[in-house]
């Protein structure tokens, strides 16, 4: 009767039920026979990121079939070069922005939106259509309001006087656009699960802090906040992994232009791999941005759970 | 007069939030109503009108008959469609098992299946490219199913599961001492259970292998096509039809925008792989 646990961990030492000989082998192993087909499927399509770690220290190329180990010099080539200094900082730049940008406004409509009126309501359910849009789709609706012929936005911009704003044609507004884009798909993430955390905020904490007298901001800094600060981590957590290897909207967009504007890590190594043809040379620009997501996003889950463990004292 | 004060305080502040909520409306619908706007324009009218024009069908006649959008929105449709059903019928055992059982290493293949959520893209696209144009899975449906399984399956897996764990565990030992074998409670009292959330969690895996662009970019071609990669095709022409492009997007859209109302109550936990019980 061991097969159905309960789904947190009854045993200190991390196994529940009986010990394992006494279990029956085809339940021990029923489990695994259950995630099997799953595990295959994703398993195989995991063998070219390995692959991948391989490739790297060749070099490969579409065009060229007597491709041969080259050992570090793919690695070597990339640290020397000015465009992989470059990209990162796109990639940083980008990221940050756009996660910054959707972070802070998110979270703000989301305070605005916690009454439960019917009004709050509606507008919480416009808000997630955006979200909705593939990102390179969100860049056609954007052109349709931004190109200089047909745009509408043109002649908003010339009843406050700004003629003939570049947006993506420019390098200096390009970063600007792309983020604006970003955001417009992406904050409706951010609000919605701010917006969450609010609705399940305890009700008892806020009255002893009205009995007390405390004010509107002393109350939101010292109860509000922290209580939603786990959930504002999750949320940075899905919108930086994802905008540090933004490439659809900026490929969409631009195809990283104008000059090497919008170039971040993902965007330089597919031109690598797909117009040099040096599949070789771009793989050590993908890992060294997996590393980096991974070790972003290893810190965010850490302070995340440091962070609820916290609120839970309130 | 304290009180009068705070009556016009909280007056102003109700105004405020107001605005800002407004504005905030606009920048978030505005660029849909164009897009609908648009998509009605005759080229003539794209150019020397703004909000009234007479409407025209012209564009979706042109875009559903003239090109070959129809044929792209349903090998979208069934791409998409057949990969959520495979991740559903091999990802929800998944989600079973990490709920419910305890084995070696669980934790670490519940983080390496989310793991791939975050993993690049692209890095995952190159090695497969190379590896399709071997095996010539290369622009072909089986291919691009397979691949969209990394889309699909850690956002069902890690939401389904935390459903499963909803689900009070005496409700599976009394289907047991009933008799009942473990894949009959599985099939017959736990998914009927939690068929809301998996549907729902089905039909956002959906809308994400929907939305996808990195993998039809670089592994399919002219066989297979997705409306993303045609989308792009309408603006990249050298005289640029806006009308068609907006019927595009607009055709693009519609489904997601029609599924999401259905979702909304499990939107949140959806979007957050079940972090988020909203």
């Amino acid at each position: 009767m061991q097969k159905v646990s309960t789904p947190k961990k009854s045993d200190p030492a991390g196994r529940a039920g009986p010990p394992e000989n006494e279990v029956p082998k085809n339940i021990r192993m029923r489990p695994y026979f259950i995630i099997a087909p799953g595990m295959i499927i994703l398993i195989g399509i995991m063998i070219p990121f390995f692959m991948a770690i391989f490739l790297s220290f060749t070099n490969y190329s579409f065009k060229n079939i007597n491709w041969h180990l080259v050992w570090l010099k793919n690695w070597i080539g990339m640290f020397k070069d000015a465009e992989f200094y470059h990209s990162l900082l796109v990639t940083l730049e980008y990221g940050i922005l756009a996660t910054g940008v959707q972070m802070i406004l998110g979270s703000v409509i989301a305070l605005l939106l916690r009454k439960n009126t019917l009004f709050n309501k509606i507008l919480k359910v416009l808000f997630t259509f955006p979200l909705m849009v593939a990102p390179a789709i969100a860049v056609l609706i954007w052109q349709l309001m931004t190109s200089n012929s047909v745009g509408v936005l043109e002649k908003f911009l010339n009843l406050i006087g700004v003629f003939n704003f570049p947006w993506a044609s420019s390098a200096k507004t390009a970063m600007f656009t792309a983020v604006l884009i970003d955001t417009w798909v992406n904050l409706p993430f951010v609000l919605l699960l701010v917006l969450a955390g609010i609705q399940s905020l305890p009700k008892s904490p806020f009255e002893a802090a009205q009995v007390d007298g405390a004010g509107a901001w002393f109350t939101f800094k010292t109860l509000t906040f922290p209580m939603l600060k786990p959930f504002m981590y999750i949320a940075l957590l899905f919108r930086l992994m994802a905008a540090l290897q933004e490439f659809g909207i900026i490929f969409a967009l631009s195809k990283g232009g104008p000059g090497d504007s919008l170039m971040n890590m993902s965007l330089t190594a597919y031109m690598e791999a797909f117009k040099y043809s040096k599949v070789g040379a771009s793989l050590p620009y993908l890992l060294v941005l997996w590393v980096i997501i991974n070790y972003s996003a290893k810190a965010i889950v850490k302070r995340q759970r440091a962070l609820a463990k916290q609120a839970q004292g309130y | 007069m304290n009180q009068n004060k705070r009556t016009a305080g909280s007056l102003l502040g109700a105004l405020g939030r107001n605005v800002v909520l407004i504005v905030y409306a606009l920048f978030a619908l505005f660029p849909l109503i164009w897009m609908v706007l648009c998509s009605f324009k005759s080229d003539v009218q794209m150019y020397n009108t703004v909000f009234r024009f007479t409407p025209t069908l012209e564009n979706y006649r042109n875009v559903l008959f003239g090109t070959d959008y129809f044929r792209a929105f349903f090998q979208n449709l069934l791409v998409s469609g057949v990969a959520v059903v495979i991740t559903i019928v091999a990802g929800v055992p998944i989600a079973y098992a990490l709920a419910r059982y305890d084995f070696r290493k669980k934790e670490d293949v519940a983080f390496t299946i989310l793991s791939f959520k975050f993993a690049p893209e692209i890095l995952v696209c190159l090695p497969v490219f190379l590896i399709f144009q071997k095996i010539g899975l290369y622009d072909t449906y089986f291919g691009l199913i397979w691949v969209y399984q990394l889309v699909t399956m850690p956002l069902v897996i890690w939401v389904v599961r935390g459903y499963f764990e909803d689900i009070s565990v005496e409700i599976e030992q009394a289907a047991e001492l009933d008799g009942y074998r473990w894949y009959e409670i599985f099939l017959k009292t736990l998914v009927p259970l939690i068929k809301p959330g998996l549907v729902a969690a089905g039909l956002l895996a959906f809308i994400f292998a929907w939305n996808d662009f990195t993998f039809p970019l670089i592994l399919s071609g002219f066989n297979v096509q997705t409306i993303t990669i045609t989308s792009m095709r309408y603006i990249a022409s050298d005289t640029v039809h806006y009308g068609q492009v907006a019927v595009a997007a607009t055709i693009a859209v519609l489904p997601e925008v029609i599924v999401c109302l259905f979702i909304q109550k499990h939107l949140v936990r959806g979007l957050s792989f079940g972090a988020v019980k909203g």
